[in-house]
């Protein structure tokens, strides 16, 4: 596939379609490593298939392409969504998906863009992504260009403070190219969010810092591409699109279920969740 | 070499060769705050467009500057030593592990800073980047070689942290001769066959002093000026084996970890001759004008004599 002219236009059941493949993927790699995070990749996919599938101006033979426009998964450990996209893209194959977590394999533990084709950062520290994605915003406003750049992040990730530093430097410069995705999906490692830090009404923090903020579901596929769109079209500032999702949607025993953050499926689990995804 | 003269301090050499690197559209400076100190200022002021002020906030600045190198900006960011140590996971995770071509300078490195006191004091930051795969540090030791080297960061093609300090030293080096250092390699500022003292940052003037007290008592040193600390000049640290009979180490930076390490480190593996470290043992400073910090600390030319007669004794 080549993005480069953004000639596709998947309409809202396709991507459904899209994003139920990446699920499939999701499971099928995490349980082929035996480890990984289901939980927060499965809560982020709708997301990541709409921007994929409709937005982001990339070329697949060209990962370097000084002008795609940039996704930042900043909350880097939900790196098998990452991969299933790249896959069903045509960034990376199978086997490159299915080798996650094996010695020498291009899909590391967490993205990492020194290893993979179509990666634009290296997470596995939280509170990152957005001041990189500032900065790459800042260096596209200096050339000139018009990429786009998105940043993925999740809400207990924002419990970092150099997250609301980078917020509020955006803000300060107003840098408008600039696109956030909080992934409020209000599980994080031990426990849900409300009990271990609650970070509130996200939506409200980040206009306080100058923000525009449109909440949305976040696997309603119609609210998803409208709130993408929106976001694209607003130059002035940066914008933030809070997605309430639920932690391993799609997988009704991952779903909402803090155990799921970072578990792999046994063997029995798979089956039931791939009959659940079919 | 020339006798040194008075010159500036290290991080106006720094400010000087931002402005002159400003010729190339790619660079950028990144600040937090503390543009006036470590001499980026110059920088802003002739292109306010290629700068950013990132305010307090040093993790958010590290990370911008990968964003901005990830995208064919070759950023310089700057703030005081100490304060780059608060986002040292920022470079560690976000700028040398995907190998982010971000240049990182600590201003106002060392005890030698004075009357701000122990809270300012970095002596830490040569150790903390040294342990970073694939990063370059760099500690100059007056202001025409820092601006030299800041220059040379240009191609570099790799992270760097470079620590300057706020104080003026007297210069090592002209116009001509700091035109012929190069990074990675230790410079020769004096030859003896009897000890070698590898020094670096304020402490090479230091070291020079040192040398001509032990001269008066027919003790001739080598003065090394080790203004790279990573990667180390082993080939001249092997050569120094070679032709000394020991090495003393000097820097104004704990002894755990820097470049008396590095150089142990190397000479424990290849073996030939004990070492010695004159450095900050393992404590904390204090307010006190520079000098009086030296002495309290026991990082003077004295205590390099001391140290270069313990060992031959």
């Amino acid at each position: 596939m080549n993005s480069a002219d953004r000639a596709s236009d998947m309409t809202t059941s396709q991507l459904g379609e899209l994003a139920l493949r990446c699920r499939r993927h999701i499971v099928k790699m995490i349980h082929a490593a035996g480890a990984g995070h289901p939980g927060g990749s499965l809560s982020a996919i709708d997301i990541i298939a709409a921007l994929y599938g409709n937005q982001l101006r990339f070329d697949v033979k060209n990962p370097d392409w000084a002008d795609r426009d940039r996704f930042i998964m900043s909350k880097g450990h939900a790196s098998p969504a990452v991969y299933s996209i790249l896959y069903e893209m045509g960034f990376i194959t199978e086997d490159d998906m299915m080798s996650f977590r094996k010695l020498g394999s291009v899909c590391q533990g967490h993205v990492d863009m020194k290893w993979t084709n179509g990666v634009d950062f290296s997470a596995g520290s939280l509170g990152m992504g957005l001041s990189f994605g500032l900065g790459c915003a800042l260096a596209a406003r200096m050339d000139s260009s018009n990429r786009d750049v998105w940043v993925m992040v999740g809400d207990g990730e924002i419990q970092e403070g150099q997250f609301w530093e980078a917020a509020m430097a955006a803000d300060f410069h107003s840098v408008g190219k600039l696109n956030l995705i909080v992934d409020r999906n209000r599980i994080q490692n031990d426990d849900f969010v409300e009990v271990q830090m609650e970070v509130g009404d996200v939506g409200a923090k980040l206009a306080s810092f100058g923000w525009d903020v449109m909440e949305i579901d976040g696997h309603d596929m119609e609210q998803v591409s409208q709130a993408i769109q929106w976001s694209s079209s607003m130059t002035a500032s940066p914008t933030a699109i809070v997605a309430h999702t639920i932690k391993g949607k799609g997988v009704s025993f991952m779903e909402d279920n803090p155990s799921f953050h970072g578990k792999a499926p046994n063997d029995n689990e798979l089956v039931i969740a791939l009959e659940e995804l079919s | 070499m020339s006798a040194p003269s008075a010159g500036g301090a290290s991080r106006d050499g720094y400010g000087a060769a931002l402005l002159r690197l400003a010729d190339d559209p790619r660079v950028v400076v990144l600040e937090a705050d503390l543009g006036k100190s470590t001499k980026s200022c110059l920088f802003r002021e002739a292109n306010p467009e290629r700068t950013v002020s990132l305010g307090i906030a040093e993790q958010n600045m590290i990370l911008v500057g990968a964003g901005m190198a990830s995208s064919g900006k070759i950023p310089f960011a700057s703030t005081f030593a100490i304060f780059t140590e608060r986002g040292f996971e920022q470079v560690r995770n976000g700028v040398a592990r995907p190998g982010l071509v971000v240049h990182l300078c600590g201003s106002h490195g060392g005890i030698h800073t004075g009357t701000d006191g122990s809270s300012a004091q970095s002596i830490e930051d040569l150790a903390l980047y040294r342990t970073i795969p694939g990063m370059t540090v760099i500690h100059p030791c007056d202001d025409l070689s820092s601006e030299e080297l800041t220059i040379q960061l240009l191609d570099h093609g790799r992270p760097s942290y470079t620590r300057t300090a706020r104080n003026k030293t007297p210069r090592m080096y002209d116009e001509d001769s700091s035109k012929k250092l190069k990074i990675g390699k230790g410079s020769k500022l004096r030859e003896g066959s009897d000890v070698a003292i590898i020094a670096c940052g304020v402490m090479v003037s230091e070291a020079m002093r040192a040398a001509e007290e032990l001269s008066k008592n027919g003790v001739e040193a080598t003065v090394v000026d080790m203004h790279t600390i990573k990667p180390l000049d082993t080939d001249l640290i092997d050569e120094l084996v070679q032709e000394c009979g020991g090495i003393v180490t000097a820097e104004d930076h704990s002894v755990i970890g820097g470049l008396g390490s590095a150089v142990s480190e190397h000479v424990s593996y290849r073996g030939g001759v004990p070492v010695r470290m004159v450095g900050v043992s393992d404590r904390f400073g204090e307010s006190g004008e520079p000098g009086e910090l030296m002495d309290l600390m026991g990082i003077t030319y004295g205590d390099i004599v001391d140290s270069c007669q313990s060992l031959l004794s």
